[in-house]
């Protein structure tokens, strides 16, 4: 079973709460799908087994010793990545898309498209069970295609060693490396919080699960900090068909335990806050829809 | 015109918080300011001001239409394509386009000798601008629900401001990957806003490790201080980066953020010291503190 952890909004609890399920029952994957910024290995400290490069895309690179500047590159590119600055054609690393056309176009062949191999697909142990993590070099795009290579390792682990639950961390936002984390998976919870913010995210969420019909449910964290805006959120869930799971008072213990490099149920397994994460949990294993 | 981009790696840290203060700070003192927000997967910055819609362009990217008729199957354009945007099965004579894929590079067209593609555009999302007291001062980027990635709108909303304010505001998205890379790209100066956690940290020193790379000015305001440890505190002072401002984590000022209220429209303390970042950065823009 797969259940992805998503939010729209940043900051909403997605990585702790990620945390306190995989450390709530028995040995899981742990896959961390937020491959811009990822944060799990900061808990659980994973003993690395297995690293990979991952080629993120393709960087056009001119040869000025065969380049005349004439000046075709500029007018195909549709990155605005190519300009004439006083006569040399110059290439922006930052705006080109790595989609191979000048290099193809240029008729002295000046052009060459070179790989971004800095960002990594990892693998290892960590105390309850396995851990997969990429790293996407800062600046590097497709994260998607590495969230995809997380997943599909995540899955060859399981099988291999024989675990049933896959857990996906995934980033916040709505675009492709959260589709890439979400498609296909048996759940998707969403983590929201009481703010205009949350509501306005959770709600653009909702929308990409429901056009790839996927099975969700809801979990309000840091609910007290503004009660009419939870009911706000409860209403909207309700009458949209979304399950609420839980609701998760703001409490400093998700800090301490982060910063004891816990989970929050590893930290105080009887605290008010573990044991709401445990029936949230139960309820997400057990939601049948 | 100034652009100051407010950015974090990591999500939820306080951008969009610092952001709307700022530009709030910035036009109760008539300072001649526009606020963008870029963080168009998931944007939040109108929500705080009273504000009505003046204007919308959609922005759009052209996708391939291939000619039935006219195509031979000769499979040029599937080679061309990085993004595996063409799907193609000679024998059958199947061919289709894959709309999610395609980054409208052009490359298809550039490569069918028999002239069997032309192109469309489809909407990738919207920039709106809006009227906030009397003058247009808030620009949205706001992608589309299910478009892959939101860089075109960025790209549009950065675009459509040129040259209207003295300071432009951009509210940017979370990560270090394209999103952040094209907001940040386009600033003169870059306040990471950061929270003194060990998740914090750690995308902290990601974008920091990234803007040294693109030659880029910032400071950082830690957002929610005495919330967790003194190590984001520890990480800048050694790292001889500019501390602006510690905003201390109040039940407070979540709750006011919550009702989508700001608070420096009620604490003139708080409008001062953003006001006091703002007149820093103007003043050191120029020199190059933050560079490697």
């Amino acid at each position: 079973m797969e259940i992805a952890t998503i939010s729209g909004k940043g900051g909403t609890g997605k990585s702790s709460l990620s945390a306190a399920f995989a450390t709530l029952n028995g040995n899981v994957v742990l896959a961390d799908c937020d491959v811009d910024a990822a944060n799990l290995y900061l808990i659980f400290n994973p003993v690395q087994e297995e690293e990979n490069v991952y080629i993120s895309g393709h960087k056009a690179v001119i040869n000025y010793n065969l380049c005349t500047g004439c000046g075709l590159c500029i007018n195909y590119c549709r990155f605005d990545a190519i300009s004439d600055v006083n006569g040399r054609v110059i290439i922006s690393e930052i705006s080109c898309d790595g989609c191979f056309l000048c290099s193809r176009i240029c008729p002295e062949k000046a052009i060459s498209m070179m790989p971004n191999d800095k960002s990594r697909l990892y693998s290892g142990s960590f105390r309850n069970g396995r851990m997969v993590y990429g790293r996407l070099a800062p600046g590097e795009e497709n994260s998607g295609k590495l969230v995809n290579l997380v997943r599909e390792k995540a899955r060859q682990t399981a099988k291999e060693f024989g675990l049933e639950t896959i857990i996906l961390d995934g980033p916040p936002g709505i675009g492709c490396p959260v589709i890439s984390t979400i498609t296909g998976v048996d759940k998707v919870v969403i983590v929201t919080e009481p703010t205009i913010s949350g509501l306005n995210d959770m709600q653009r969420t909702a929308g990409i699960v429901k056009k790839f019909n996927l099975p969700s449910c809801v979990i309000i964290n840091k609910c007290d900090i503004n009660t009419s805006m939870s009911r706000q959120i409860e209403e909207w869930c309700f009458k949209n068909d979304i399950t609420i799971a839980g609701q998760i008072p703001f409490d400093r213990i998700v800090t301490e335990a982060m910063i004891e490099a816990k989970s929050i149920t590893e930290l105080n397994p009887e605290h008010e806050i573990s044991n709401k994460i445990k029936i949230i949990w139960k309820k997400i294993l057990n939601q049948k829809k | 015109m100034i652009k100051i981009a407010i950015a974090s790696g990591k999500g939820g840290t306080g951008k969009t918080f610092v952001a709307t203060n700022i530009f709030y700070s910035l036009v109760n003192n008539q300072i001649d300011s526009i606020l963008v927000d870029c963080d168009a997967e998931a944007p939040n910055a109108i929500a705080f001001f009273d504000v009505k819609p003046d204007s919308s362009n959609e922005v759009t990217q052209l996708v391939p239409v291939i000619d039935k008729e006219k195509c031979t199957f000769c499979g040029k354009c599937h080679e061309y394509c990085n993004y595996n945007a063409i799907f193609i099965l000679p024998p059958s004579k199947i061919i289709d386009v894959i709309e999610d894929l395609c980054h409208g590079c052009g490359a298809c067209l550039a490569a069918c000798d028999y002239d069997a593609i032309s192109e469309k555009p489809v909407s990738l999302g919207n920039v709106t601008s809006y009227k906030y007291k009397t003058s247009l001062s808030l620009v949205e980027a706001r992608m589309n629900i299910g478009v892959m990635s939101p860089v075109n709108v960025i790209k549009a909303a950065i675009k459509q401001i040129k040259g209207q304010a003295g300071i432009a505001i951009l509210d940017s998205p979370p990560g270090t990957s394209c999103p952040f890379i094209q907001t940040v790209e386009q600033s003169d100066y870059v306040i990471l806003v950061t929270e003194p956690t060990p998740f914090g940290l750690s995308d902290l020193r990601q974008s920091v490790e990234i803007l040294r790379t693109m030659h880029k000015k910032f400071g950082v305001i830690i957002n929610r201080a005495g919330l967790g440890n003194n190590q984001v505190q520890e990480y800048l002072y050694n790292e001889k980066i500019t501390l602006f401002l510690e905003i201390p984590y109040k039940r407070e000022t979540a709750e006011l953020y919550s009702k989508g209220k700001l608070v420096s429209e009620i604490d003139q303390f708080f409008e001062k010291q953003l006001l006091a970042v703002i007149e820093n950065i103007i003043k050191q823009n120029g020199n190059s503190n933050n560079k490697r």
